[in-house]
């Protein structure tokens, strides 16, 4: 590949890093080396790729959108099925090879943080199905809004703990889990669930999910026998845009698009749309975008989306919107929830919150599109998480 | 390297014997804007050797909840870097007790880096710890806050390696902050801390040969403090003081009996 970034030191042109205390340097040192051990291990690396195919249950489809295309009248259009993945979201890509690892470590104790909850349920099905403790931490806001979610992951046995420091969502729970780190370095492995945190996670985590572009290009030249024009993704932490584009970054004519949350709208405070109103800074161990007062304190975000209600984001998206190469817009929860309803209506596929952002955005792009060029929408999730947030909405 | 001897060097240096140099952290702006110059001054008459002003953020990820709690009374009070400067410019106008800025970088790279040493020297601040700034990343402003003459003040913790050890002693001036336990800030129960330093400050001797020592996070008392502090330097309080104004604020006297507890902290019950 052309494409090289991150460094060694983890920067992603001079955004990344490993901005923790002194007491998660050994951790990430002993990680990074069992990382690059996994590597040029065929053992390790069959087993998480038979997990994938026969627990997961990929490849995931590349599916036709037949009746959206039509409602379009433009460029044809496919989903990428992440919604198909075992339990409903991209996310077990990376929970389960990050478990593998922890396991590789000999760690005792997975941690988690998460919004949507489909991280936290992704870790602790991965941590069911290998036998180890899980503790997954969860905003206030976000375990009352994904409440499903927190069932699921109490049900295979996992201990939920509710965080209610700042804003009650994903940032918050972060910073738990992090503090939870510090403090049981030697035994816990922390599953981080994007793209974001100190290196090496950025890289490892888009590495267990370019999966997910790697499998659509080969699918796409299946169908069409052509690479595709445009991809779209949503983007919270990024780490199913990050996977979804990354096996394309060298293809110059593929145009790539991540869609931000932009809550009641990016003009406003009660947004999530980092790269359009953030700037450069350090949280969670990394440095990339961020919302932050002229202090630098870190602002609540808003989205109506748990997974995308966020104020950072993933270094490697830092870097690739400042070099244009890949293009990053704000949907609202209004236009949002909006997109829920066209493809539950018209693909028979209810999409999570977090994915309809990405459809949401085809009502911009598809006019600008010609009918022999191909779109591909990465579906990341499912939507049954957000009935009832969808039920009250409408 | 900073050629002349600096604030906090010469405490080191005109430490008598035995000794313990006592640091000790509080947060800007805590309990309120208008105490902080205050319990500074008060504390140096009641035996503190160095004060650490803690610099609020919003996500304090490396402290417990006294420190969170206290981070955000501050920023909620109105807290900016400038009033912090402005603080330290007024301890200044009265005393020589070394000052040492202590925060996450963030807050710091958002002021500029070059403006936050520059404007950090000319108040009169010593030195500075970023605990999210370790030496790896600490190239962003390693040479600015050198130029202006601040010492960088790098932590060693019971998991770093021997090797680390020496790497962090290399890149120091002023001290070695020894985190006595892996965690967050905040006090502990029982012996934890007292157990977890055994070892630990025996390998820091070892490794950490050209700096002097300070050891940090947990202590809660005098008996904690000398039996923690034995083999180093000195030590640091930070949680506990948080904590015993918490208690007192703002009841009547509150101001006394925090420096009471200082007093105490530093020379025991005469
Ligand atoms: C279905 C789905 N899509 C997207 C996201 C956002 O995360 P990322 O940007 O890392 O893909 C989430 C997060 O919870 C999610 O559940």
């Amino acid at each position: 590949m052309k494409y090289t970034a991150p460094t060694k030191q983890g920067y992603f042109g001079k955004y990344g890093g490993k901005f923790v205390p002194e007491i998660l340097i050994p951790a990430l040192a002993e990680l990074e080396e069992a990382y690059e051990e996994s590597l040029n291990d065929p053992l390790f690396q069959k087993e998480y790729h038979d997990l994938l195919r026969e627990y997961v249950g990929r490849p995931t489809k590349l599916t036709f959108a037949d009746r959206l295309t039509e409602h379009y009248g433009k460029a044809k259009i496919y989903f990428k099925r992440e919604d198909l993945c075992h339990t409903g979201a991209h996310k077990i890509n990376n929970a389960i090879g990050q478990l593998l690892l922890a396991r590789k470590m000999g760690k005792k104790r997975i941690i988690a943080e998460t919004g949507a909850g489909q991280h936290g349920v992704a870790t602790a099905t991965a941590c069911a199905k290998f036998g180890f403790e899980c503790v997954v931490y969860m905003g206030a806001e976000d375990m009352e809004r994904q409440k499903l979610n927190v069932d699921r992951m109490r049900l295979m046995g996992a201990e939920v703990r509710s965080v209610e420091t700042g804003s009650k969502t994903l940032k918050d729970a972060t910073n738990e889990a992090i503090r939870d780190w510090v403090t049981n370095v030697d035994d816990t492995f922390y599953i981080i669930g994007s793209v974001v945190g100190p290196h090496p996670y950025p890289m490892m985590t888009r590495n267990f999910h370019r999966v997910i572009g790697e499998e659509t290009r080969d699918q796409l030249k299946q169908k069409e026998g052509r690479l595709p024009d445009y991809l779209v993704a949503c983007v919270g932490g990024g780490s199913n845009a990050i996977g979804f584009f990354y096996p394309f970054i060298d293809d110059e004519n593929v145009k790539m698009i991540g869609i931000e949350a932009a809550g009641l709208g990016a003009d406003t405070d009660q947004t999530a749309a980092t790269l359009t109103k953030g700037t450069p800074g350090v949280l969670h161990g990394s440095l990339s975008y961020l919302l932050q007062s002229n202090e630098g304190q870190i602002q609540l975000a808003h989205s109506v989306s748990a997974g995308l209600d966020y104020p950072g984001i993933g270094p490697e998206h830092s870097y690739l919107h400042d070099t244009k190469r890949v293009h990053y817009y704000g949907v609202t929860d209004q236009d949002a929830m909006d997109a829920v309803k066209l493809i539950s209506m018209k693909e028979g596929i209810i999409p999570a919150i977090e994915t309809a952002h990405a459809f949401a955005y085809l009502e911009t792009l598809m006019p600008l599109t010609q009918r022999d060029e191909v779109v591909v929408v990465n579906c990341s999730g499912r939507g049954d998480k957000d009935m009832k947030t969808i039920s009250e909405w409408f | 390297m900073t050629t002349k001897t600096s604030r906090i060097q010469s405490v080191f240096e005109k430490r008598n014997g035995d000794d313990k140099i006592m640091s000790l952290f509080i947060t800007a702006g805590y309990p309120d804007l208008e105490s902080t110059v205050d319990l500074i001054l008060g504390f140096e008459e009641n035996g503190a050797d160095l004060i650490e002003l803690g610099m609020p953020f919003s996500d304090p990820l490396a402290d417990g909840p006294t420190i969170q709690y206290a981070s955000n009374v501050s920023i909620e009070k109105g807290i900016t870097m400038k009033k912090i400067f402005g603080m330290v410019r007024q301890v200044r106008e009265k005393s020589e007790i070394p000052i040492i800025l202590m925060g996450y970088i963030n807050p710091i790279l958002r002021y500029g880096v070059e403006a936050f040493c520059s404007d950090a020297e000319e108040s009169g601040v010593d030195g500075l710890i970023i605990p999210d700034a370790p030496i790896e990343e600490s190239g962003i402003i390693e040479s600015a806050a050198r130029e202006h003459g601040l010492d960088m003040i790098y932590l060693v913790a019971p998991n770093s390696t021997d090797e680390r050890m020496k790497a962090v002693d290399e890149k120091s001036s002023g001290f070695v902050y020894c985190v006595s336990v892996t965690g967050v800030t905040g006090a502990r129960q029982g012996d934890e801390v007292a157990r977890s330093v055994e070892r630990f400050i025996g390998r820091v001797n070892t490794n950490v040969t050209s700096n002097p020592k300070l050891v940090g996070f947990g202590i809660k008392n005098y008996e904690d403090a000398k039996l923690i502090s034995e083999r180093v330097d000195g030590y640091i309080v930070g949680s506990a003081l948080i904590e015993a104004i918490r208690k007192e604020y703002p009841n009547k006297g509150w101001k006394e009996s925090v420096l009471q507890f200082v007093n105490h902290l530093k020379f025991g019950n005469i």
